[in-house]
């Protein structure tokens, strides 16, 4: 009798969805002995500082998949336990974090970083030790490392999808804008790499240091430029003025960009028509309209009604641990080692609300089903293109081959590995 | 060619206007009063929310603009008389304190009114030179700038608050046995600061992404043009932004927005190694 009072409280609180982990929920409770040591989540991830508007959803990504895993029964019957630090953008408490967790709370995986920067600077911490660390973020691509699980999406599904239709509809001669540090260097690479098979050319590159909110002489180098359309890659709050005073000054550009819309909704920030003609590649984004996301964004909704927007990085955060989750209860065990041999039989899949994703053995990335999205004048977003499933190739093609050997090194794409 | 150099004056202007407007509040409390203020950016954010949600209300811009300068220099004068009126004679005390209410907002802010707000978008369209377009708005923040020169120097020259000020702000003791209530001056001062702080973001509000970490971002300018300037507001600030701005357009121009930022910081080193008062320490001098 309380038990079934129990199943309906729960099924009330979560929705229709998750009426069957209310049930597994209370076998668990019931069979699986609750005295297990719960499995710790270390969780390093943004909520304030510059890019707190984006790692905020990140957080609350990790937090509903942490509450409907454990609601249905945890992961081979044991809880999880996440454990969350907020590193402020700064990668030097990244460093004391990473260690902390790892080595005081001695958590069983390590997940979170938002910046590039912050990526590299805990992989080593992480590679001294035998955790696996998740990265749920999409970036520049190119880490070959056997401790790093990458979920995002990487260039070959990014640019390599948006950079030829931009060249095909909209010209030959692009401009970047990049935030300076090694996300907006190596994003801005991949640009150089792929204008160049498409037969076009980068006339104009421009690097602005994190924190830059003032843009006057940027707009002004693109209009003497003139560009045929420009590559957005600037990062963070400030450098995200420059839309509106772009937008201010006339601007009307064609853009195209890897992190705008579906990572910081800028669409939602920004008063239209700042960001129409935004076009941008994406595995997750709000307007998403499938019965799986639509399901997805209910519950999301019913647990942070007050979500500005269910972001890129949230939805990355939220598969991460369905995915972590999945190769501990193949594996039997939650072992680095143990976990990449599920990886190696190129078996470790779930079912996401975008679709069956993989992780791809070679290269430990993520398979994602990838869409052209573009920006209306009214800022809705509407689908232009849609590419279905594309796995993470490059890595494999360039001699990445993690089931072989660990370089641990982020290659691009003039670094490539030595044959 | 004309389109070129109305190119180059427009920036040169925009970035101008941009250490001005960051510097003049704190060009007085720290300029002139010594008050090493780490909360200047949050006067800053108050201005700059305040405006925004009097717009959201519907509150016309340049209305909103003003209540929004006058909600800094309310909270201003308030924070003067319960906290930083203890610490004038302990100058690292006041560090201490203005920082620490400085991460108090900001993580407060956070708190409560979230990590994002949707903008208001630029007032006031655009216009065409040549092949370029600008902002019209951001003629109007450069005459802004020089507005606020002006009422400097009419405020601090041509009334007798502004003598009482300069006269408490130099000798307090003698002021105070002349008969100047130092208190009130000081209270006021400190009041106008934050005032023309939440000025600066009022008028930069609409042009900007609205975090409440934003005031930050007015940090650097504002102490770098207050340094190079001197404790004198009135014949450091301005020369200051004059120097400053030729220096970061041109390296803008040539070499990008990173040249632009270390070649405002290597000013300042080299101003500081030989101007240790400022360019209105230098200037003063010049003159006696």
């Amino acid at each position: 009798m309380t038990k079934s009072g129990r199943r309906t409280g729960l099924g009330a609180r979560l929705g229709g969805a998750a009426a069957a982990a209310s049930l597994a929920f209370a076998l668990a409770t019931t069979t699986a002995s609750a005295q297990q040591p719960p499995i710790k989540i270390g969780l390093l991830e943004d909520v304030s500082g510059d890019i707190a508007l984006m790692g905020k959803p990140k957080l609350n990504g990790s937090l509903l998949a942490a509450e409907e895993i454990n609601n249905a029964g945890g992961i081979m019957g044991r809880k999880i336990e996440l454990i969350h630090l907020d590193p402020q953008m700064d990668n030097a408490r990244y460093q004391e974090f990473a260690r902390r967790l790892l080595q005081r709370d001695k958590v069983d995986v390590l997940i979170g970083g938002i910046t590039s920067a912050s990526r590299e600077a805990i992989r080593p911490i992480v590679n001294r030790t035998d955790v696996p660390y998740f990265y749920t973020n999409q970036y520049e691509g190119g880490v070959c490392d056997a401790s790093t699980i990458s979920i995002g999406a990487v260039p070959e599904q990014q640019f390599s999808t948006l950079i030829p239709w931009m060249t095909e509809t909209f010209g030959k001669r692009v401009y970047t804008i990049a935030a300076d540090y090694n996300f907006g260097q190596l994003s801005a690479e991949w640009t150089r790499d792929l204008m160049k098979k498409q037969g076009g050319q980068v006339i104009g590159e421009e690097f602005i240091p994190l924190g830059v909110s003032q843009f006057g002489q940027t707009i002004q180098n693109i209009q003497k430029a003139n560009p045929d359309w420009i590559m957005a890659l600037n990062v963070g709050a400030s450098q995200d003025s420059f839309f509106e005073q772009a937008a201010a000054a006339k601007l009307a550009y064609p853009m195209g960009s890897s992190i705008k819309i579906m990572l910081g909704f800028e669409h939602k920030r920004f008063p239209p028509p700042a960001l129409a003609k935004m076009h941008a590649t994406a595995n997750w984004f709000e307007e998403i309209d499938t019965p799986a996301a639509n399901d997805f964004k209910k519950r999301w909704r019913a647990k942070f009604p007050n979500e500005a927007y269910i972001n890129d990085m949230g939805y990355n955060a939220y598969t991460a641990l369905y995915m972590y989750k999945m190769l501990v209860e193949k594996a039997k065990s939650t072992k680095k080692a143990d976990l990449r041999k599920v990886i190696a039989t190129g078996e470790a899949c779930i079912e996401a609300p975008e679709g069956r994703i993989c992780i791809d053995p070679k290269s430990q990335h993520t398979s994602h089903h990838m869409r052209l999205i573009g920006v209306n004048p009214d800022h809705s977003v509407r689908v232009i293109k849609d590419f279905g499933l594309i796995k993470p190739y490059w890595l494999g093609e360039i001699g990445c081959d993690l089931t072989k050997s660990d370089p641990k090194t982020q290659y691009t794409p003039t670094n490539l590995p030595k044959k | 060619m004309f389109a070129e150099a109305f190119s180059i004056a427009f920036q040169f202007a925009d970035v101008f206007a941009f250490l001005i407007l960051a510097a003049a509040g704190l060009a007085i409390i720290f300029g002139m009063m010594g008050i090493i203020n780490m909360a200047h950016g949050e006067f800053i954010t108050c201005g700059i929310y305040v405006t925004v949600i009097c717009v959201q209300h519907g509150v016309p811009l340049p209305l909103a603009q003003a209540i929004g300068a006058l909600a800094a220099g309310l909270v201003g004068i308030l924070l003067e008389r319960t906290i930083i009126r203890h610490l004038y004679h302990r100058p690292l005390d006041s560090i201490l304190a203005t920082w620490g209410i400085s991460l108090m907002v900001t993580q407060g802010m956070l708190l409560v009114l979230g990590s994002s707000w949707q903008g208001i978008g630029t007032p006031l369209g655009s216009f065409k030179v040549g092949d370029y377009t600008f902002s019209t708005y951001r003629l109007a923040l450069f005459g802004a700038a020089i507005g606020v020169l002006l009422a400097l120097y009419l405020i601090f020259m041509r009334t007798g608050y502004g003598v009482m000020a300069r006269a408490t702000m130099q000798n307090a003791d003698m002021a105070r046995a002349l008969g100047v209530r130092t208190q009130r001056m000081y209270a006021i001062s400190f009041g106008m600061g934050a005032a023309l702080a939440g000025l600066c973001g009022a008028l930069y509000a609409p042009t900007m992404t609205l975090i409440p970490t934003m005031g930050i971002t007015f940090i650097i300018e504002s102490f770098v043009t207050v340094v190079v300037g001197g404790a004198n507001v009135l014949l450091g600030t301005a020369p200051a932004g004059v120097l400053l701005a030729v220096v970061r357009t041109a390296l803008n121009a040539w070499y990008g927005q990173i040249a632009g930022q270390i070649g405002l910081l290597i000013t300042v080193i080299i101003v500081i190694r030989l101007l240790p008062e400022g360019v209105s320490g230098w200037l003063s001098r010049r003159e006696r």
